[in-house]
């Protein structure tokens, strides 16, 4: 059936019936055209989503302290939970499946910063080695600050790109001496992070000599760490299993919510994941639908035109057409249409993608819209299944035509 | 070459029963050409349409070339309608978006025959009617005469064994009549036997037997010597003279207006 004579057939056939073709063509081309678009835009979304994500693991557990908000065992409300090293250690050896970890000492105020004639005024973050996963944080030349510098109360400092291209404009500020509210600390490494403008304006000291220099004792103000591959029901248990830890240390009630703040990303990014899997099936369902509209336009107008051509149809049947090469010559009209047409509005979507995120800036929610091979594909496959069942009715009307019936002189 | 044995076939039209044929009994032999007349609803066209396989009867036999064509599937009527049958039409019914030599062609591309191969028979049977020249045309641009041989060569090009031809020149004026006839005649020269639907008398006399149908019956089956259609221009030249000649314009003789009813 599928020969290169039969499509030489139907060629013919278009050629001869440019009007009705555009007219059926364009009802495909547009809903694959709007599928396109929207499959898209759904990625666009996904993206967005992705890129709120981007600066920080997402299988990770923040822990801050709060205020107890209830009594308990005789305690009465109110009170600051103030971490320490203490808490941080028990959370990391006995809460099972904590993959990184890292504390967060917080000095308050931004610290006066030089080196030689150079200064500016920067925020300090101490943190343990582990930081660098929990926050992607890339190195850009030298290091990472690394247990030796928490042993040792080494004066190391890791500075964001910004930082260092104040400091240093085009000097290699590696192994240089800077001030840091007046001591001195060695730069070991520059890092980048794509979370914010802000982040690269931070400078990592090791948390053990950050809290000895800056007068922090052995105070912590969070608790980080990954997860590993735990799934959501496990993260949720070592979330639990950290607070039951923190409110025996601190004496709170287990159940008091802002004693301390623990947020789970893993249940987060999985509410996340939940909405943009619902928005892509929403988009695919839209989608398909306008394509349906599409498919039944195409079996209309292949009807209308079988009824047209009733006459030829008889014709060809005297001549010996058989009943299965007349469905043939319907069916493969109308894939060939839906095929070329869809393609184009294909094509013409993947445009209108690129024109967009070209155009638009890019917002938190909604960024780089594209569709991929895959999606691609399936569409072309979609279409033409859709171009078989366009062509199935039309084309079992045509083969049940009388050729007496047909070529009857009125 | 075509055995027809106690034929009937009936219609069911709304909630009567319409006997059309009542037992047709009929042998044409190979290289034959025969005319079938009869008044309208005698049963001309069903017989036609029941030896074209374009329809089924209720009883009896046909066999065609030694083959029965009784109870076929549709995919095995058309393909022995590809095979042995050519069919030549009152309104030619050409297709209209292809040109004339498209059209010849179109049978070989339902018997499978490559490209290549169609094109040069269709060339062939075009020149055989006398239209190598007009290959390019479309119908619309060609005269009722030469679609009417279009259509003719479109018949022939797959070679069947058996032409029908309904009302052939129903649809043309007398002097294009005769030529339309002159290569039918030729093609029965070739070995094909060709049947005739007409209710022309002066087409009927160019054939070599004449058969009758009256009522769904055969009413007569004779024999007879076949006129040129360059006689008959001379004969209707003739009787058109005769009334000028007598001074009676408003009677023209019975032969004429049956010739020129379409």
């Amino acid at each position: 059936m599928i020969r290169f004579d039969a499509w030489q057939e139907i060629f013919d056939t278009v050629r001869h019936n440019k009007l009705r073709t555009a007219l059926t063509g364009f009802a495909v081309a547009w809903g694959i055209f709007m599928l396109v678009v929207l499959l898209g835009s759904g990625k666009g979304l996904e993206h967005g989503v992705d890129y709120q994500f981007r600066d920080d693991a997402v299988n990770s557990i923040w822990i801050s302290s709060g205020q107890t908000s209830v009594a308990y065992k005789g305690m009465q409300p109110g009170r600051e939970v103030q971490f320490d090293n203490q808490d941080y250690d028990e959370v990391t050896t006995r809460v099972p499946g904590v993959e990184y970890a890292s504390a967060r000492f917080w000095i308050f105020g931004s610290q006066q910063v030089n080196y030689k004639n150079e200064n500016g005024s920067y925020t300090i973050r101490a943190v343990h080695p582990g930081h660098q996963v929990l926050e992607r944080t890339k190195v850009v030349s030298g290091r990472y600050l690394n247990e030796l510098d928490l042993r040792q109360f080494r004066k190391s400092a890791l500075l964001g790109t910004l930082v260092a291209a104040a400091l240093f404009r085009d000097e290699d500020p590696i192994g240089k001496e800077i001030r840091i509210g007046g001591i001195s600390f060695k730069v070991v490494g520059v890092f980048d992070d794509e979370g914010s403008e802000r982040e690269r304006e931070f400078i990592y000291l090791p948390i053990s000599t950050a809290q000895r220099t800056f007068n922090g004792g052995n105070r912590l103000s969070q608790i980080l760490y990954t997860t590993g591959d735990a799934s959501l029901a496990e993260s949720e248990k070592m979330a639990g299993a950290s607070r039951r830890i923190l409110s025996v240390n601190h004496t709170f009630d287990p159940d008091d919510e802002r004693a301390i703040y623990v947020n789970n990303n893993v249940e987060n990014y999985q509410k996340i994941v939940a909405l943009t899997g619902a928005i892509r099936l929403f988009v695919w369902v839209v989608g398909i639908g306008t394509l349906l509209a599409g498919v039944v336009g195409v079996s209309n107008i292949m009807l209308v035109a079988v009824r047209e051509r009733t006459r030829e149809i008889g014709i060809r049947k005297a001549l010996g057409a058989t009943p299965a090469s007349i469905v043939g010559l319907v069916l493969q009209e109308s894939v060939l249409i839906t095929t070329v047409a869809g393609y184009a509005g294909l094509v013409l979507g993947v445009l209108v993608l690129e024109g967009l995120s070209r155009a638009i800036p890019d917002a938190a929610f909604f960024r780089n819209p594209q569709v991929d091979l895959r999606v691609a594909l399936s569409a072309t496959v979609l279409l033409i299944v859709a171009g078989t069942v366009a062509g199935f009715f039309p084309a079992r009307r045509a083969a049940a035509i009388r050729p007496i019936e047909a070529l009857r002189d009125e | 070459m075509i055995r027809l044995r106690n034929l009937h076939k009936s219609y069911t039209v709304g909630r009567n029963r319409l006997h059309v044929l009542k037992g047709i009994d009929l042998e044409i032999g190979a290289r034959e050409l025969v005319a079938v007349m009869g008044a309208s609803g005698s049963g001309k066209s069903t017989l036609m349409n029941i030896l074209g396989l374009l329809d089924r009867y209720d009883e009896g036999e046909y066999t065609l070339d030694g083959v029965a064509m009784g109870a076929l599937t549709e995919t095995r009527a058309a393909q022995y309608r590809s095979q042995y049958i050519g069919f030549v039409f009152q309104s030619f019914h050409l297709i209209p978006f292809k040109n004339a030599a498209e059209n010849v062609a179109l049978p070989l591309y339902y018997q499978g025959v490559p490209r290549k191969e169609r094109n040069e028979r269709a060339a062939v049977y075009l020149e055989k009617v006398g239209l190598a020249d007009r290959a390019e045309h479309l119908p619309s641009e060609l005269s009722g005469g030469q679609q009417q041989r279009v259509a003719i060569a479109r018949a022939l090009v797959a070679q069947p064994k058996l032409l029908l031809a309904d009302e052939p020149t129903g649809a043309l004026d007398s002097a294009t009549s005769r030529d339309v006839m002159k290569v039918l005649q030729a093609v029965q020269d070739d070995g094909v036997s060709v049947v005739i639907i007409t209710h022309e008398r002066d087409i009927a006399h160019m054939t070599d037997r004449l058969i009758h149908l009256v009522d769904g019956r055969i009413a007569g089956d004779s024999r007879q010597r076949r006129l040129n259609p360059d006689d008959v221009v001379v004969d209707i030249e003739a009787l058109d003279a005769v009334p000028a000649a007598a001074g009676a314009p408003a009677a023209p003789a019975g032969a004429v207006p049956e010739a020129a009813a379409g």
